[in-house]
């Protein structure tokens, strides 16, 4: 079992599970948060993602298999996907490129969404691209929810993240990424109209003074 | 060179006077206290405009330097409360016209960032900023100061405040809190939000006050809520360190006093190998100083403002402002 990524939440070991090459993923306890709080919320986030891996991986997108569950350690044995951070592919990726990769991430998302799955985390670093396709890791703040509040978290949380992180590129991947989500989910554009809310309520929004 | 600043975006008028050596030579503030309720900007703006005289002479007095000697005047023009902006941007139009010093524009969140570098130490650390007004996880990237954790609603300061108030504890609450927690047992659990990278506190306040009224024990809920809010502001924060990979954690604003907080981000810190720092109570909190420090690197960087063009901006992000005086070897992926 050897250590390969130290998270801010969870441990990744590469480990051998009957002969297959898997990931253990192991929420590590906090020492700064109080025992009885830490244990409620490694279990719950553990059993959440092993929950949201799988029913994902049932309606087409692409993320790890869930091989075992062990709540108690809050531990989760996903299949190893081999490959490299969207986020740190994303610097040496060409226009073009970019495009392609945030329009199939948008129809994933879409999918995702049109099935009442929100994942929570939006961000370059869980996605993982391997042989030029991008799988979606780390659901431990997802949930199950068809309300567009929910959803439209995870759009302004993708939003986000480009322009804390990819703030160069940002244009071309967001309208790559709303043109791969509209053609999968029919209700995009109550969840567009959502984030431009959500976004509204953030501290400091200009927009928020200009009368309707 | 040497720089008057002047703070006085919400509660707090206050002067500091720095040189570009970077040493403090004066910060003399007064907070305004509503006598209830929070606060209400029409009254702190009162009370800015009647302490500002005296403020205003006692901090150069403290530096021993004259308003001949000062070589600017920086002023915070925002984010706040637009009462009390318009208050100090008037004072120091004023100043700037009368005495003819060039007027330099400073936001206050970037003046609690730089003025926590300077007490820590720190070249390009990740800031941890709480108060009663912002709560944001910030740092250094491309010129400018990146959100990679914010509130969408209230503050954490703010939480802290309004449960304090509601029971029935004196001015100010943060503090009363801090104490009572530590006689706190029992865990109550109260809703624990983190969104991505961005916090809520709003109903977490609202299911605090209600156990409250429940007739739960007010120290084991003074505890629940610290722990609860706490760790959501160290999940962020973590994630945040472990996303810039920065070796520096930077804790400010006026919710750093306290010392259960302190605690929880020096060990997400230690766990990253990354060097822990806390600012110190005066300058943590709103104070003029930060303005004026922040008014020396930005005049460095030849930064000023035309008089007729100084308006306040009451939303005046963090995220938006170029700051070309950081020099940094942080690079994005």
């Amino acid at each position: 079992m050897k250590l390969i990524k130290k998270g801010a939440e969870a441990y990744l070991y590469l480990d051998d599970w009957y002969g297959i090459k898997v990931i253990r993923k192991v929420r590590i306890s906090k020492q700064y948060r109080v025992k009885i709080f830490d244990n409620y919320l490694r279990k719950s986030r553990t059993l959440n993602e092993a929950k949201l891996l799988f029913s994902a991986k049932s309606i087409g997108v692409p993320v790890p298999a869930v091989f075992d569950v062990d709540v108690t350690n809050s531990t989760i044995i996903m299949e190893f996907i081999p490959g490299v951070l969207l986020r740190d592919y994303l610097p040496q990726a060409s226009n073009k490129e970019l495009r392609q990769l945030f329009e199939v991430i948008g129809k994933y998302v879409g999918l995702l969404h049109s099935n009442g799955i929100f994942h929570g985390d939006l961000t370059t670093s869980n996605m993982i691209l391997c042989n030029g396709k991008p799988f979606l890791i780390d659901f431990g703040l997802g949930g199950f929810s068809k309300e567009i509040e929910h959803l439209g978290v995870d759009i302004h949380l993708m939003l986000r993240a480009l322009e804390s992180t990819h703030y160069k590129v940002i244009n071309e991947c967001f309208s790559a990424f709303i043109k791969g989500y509209s053609q999968v989910f029919n209700k995009y554009n109550l969840v567009l109209r959502k984030v431009k809310e959500i976004r509204l309520r953030g501290r400091y929004v200009i927009e928020r003074r200009v009368k309707k | 060179m040497i720089i008057l600043g002047i703070e006085c975006t919400a509660h707090t008028f206050g002067c500091g006077i720095a040189d570009d050596n970077g040493n403090i030579l004066a910060n003399v503030y007064s907070e305004y206290i509503p006598a209830k309720g929070g606060i209400h900007p029409r009254e702190a703006a009162r009370h800015h405009s009647n302490v500002a005289p005296k403020i205003l002479k006692d901090s150069l007095k403290q530096s021993k330097v004259s308003i001949s000697e000062i070589s600017g005047i920086a002023i915070s023009l925002g984010p706040g409360l637009g009462p009390c902006l318009r208050t100090g941007a008037t004072i120091a139009r004023a100043l700037a016209i009368y005495f003819n010093k060039p007027l330099i524009p400073i936001n206050h969140c970037v003046a609690h960032i730089e003025i926590a570098k300077l007490m820590c130490n720190a070249k390009d650390p990740l800031v941890v900023y709480v108060s009663g007004g912002n709560t944001i996880i910030a740092a250094y990237a491309e010129g400018k100061y990146r959100i990679f954790g914010e509130t969408l609603d209230i503050a954490l300061g703010n939480c802290l405040d309004v449960f304090a108030r509601e029971a029935g504890l004196p001015h100010p609450g943060g503090p009363r809190i801090e104490k009572l927690a530590l006689k706190g047992k029992k865990f109550i659990p109260l809703p624990y939000v983190v969104k991505g990278q961005d916090m809520s506190f709003s109903g977490l306040l609202t299911a605090a006050i209600r156990k409250l009224r429940e007739g739960f024990s007010l120290e084991d809920l003074c505890y629940s809520l610290q722990e609860v809010a706490f760790s959501m502001v160290c999940e962020v924060a973590e994630r945040a360190l472990a996303h810039t990979m920065k070796k520096e954690l930077i804790l400010t604003g006026g919710v750093a006093a306290n010392k259960r907080l302190q605690k929880m981000l020096k060990d997400v810190a230690k766990e990253h190998g990354a060097k822990f720092g806390v600012v110190p109570k005066e300058y943590a909190r709103d104070n003029g100083a930060m303005i004026a420090w922040t008014g020396v690197l930005a005049f460095k960087s030849g930064i000023t403002i035309p008089v007729e063009n100084s308006l306040i901006k009451p939303r005046w992000r963090l995220d938006s402002i170029e700051v070309p005086w950081v020099e940094s070897n942080y690079e994005i992926n």
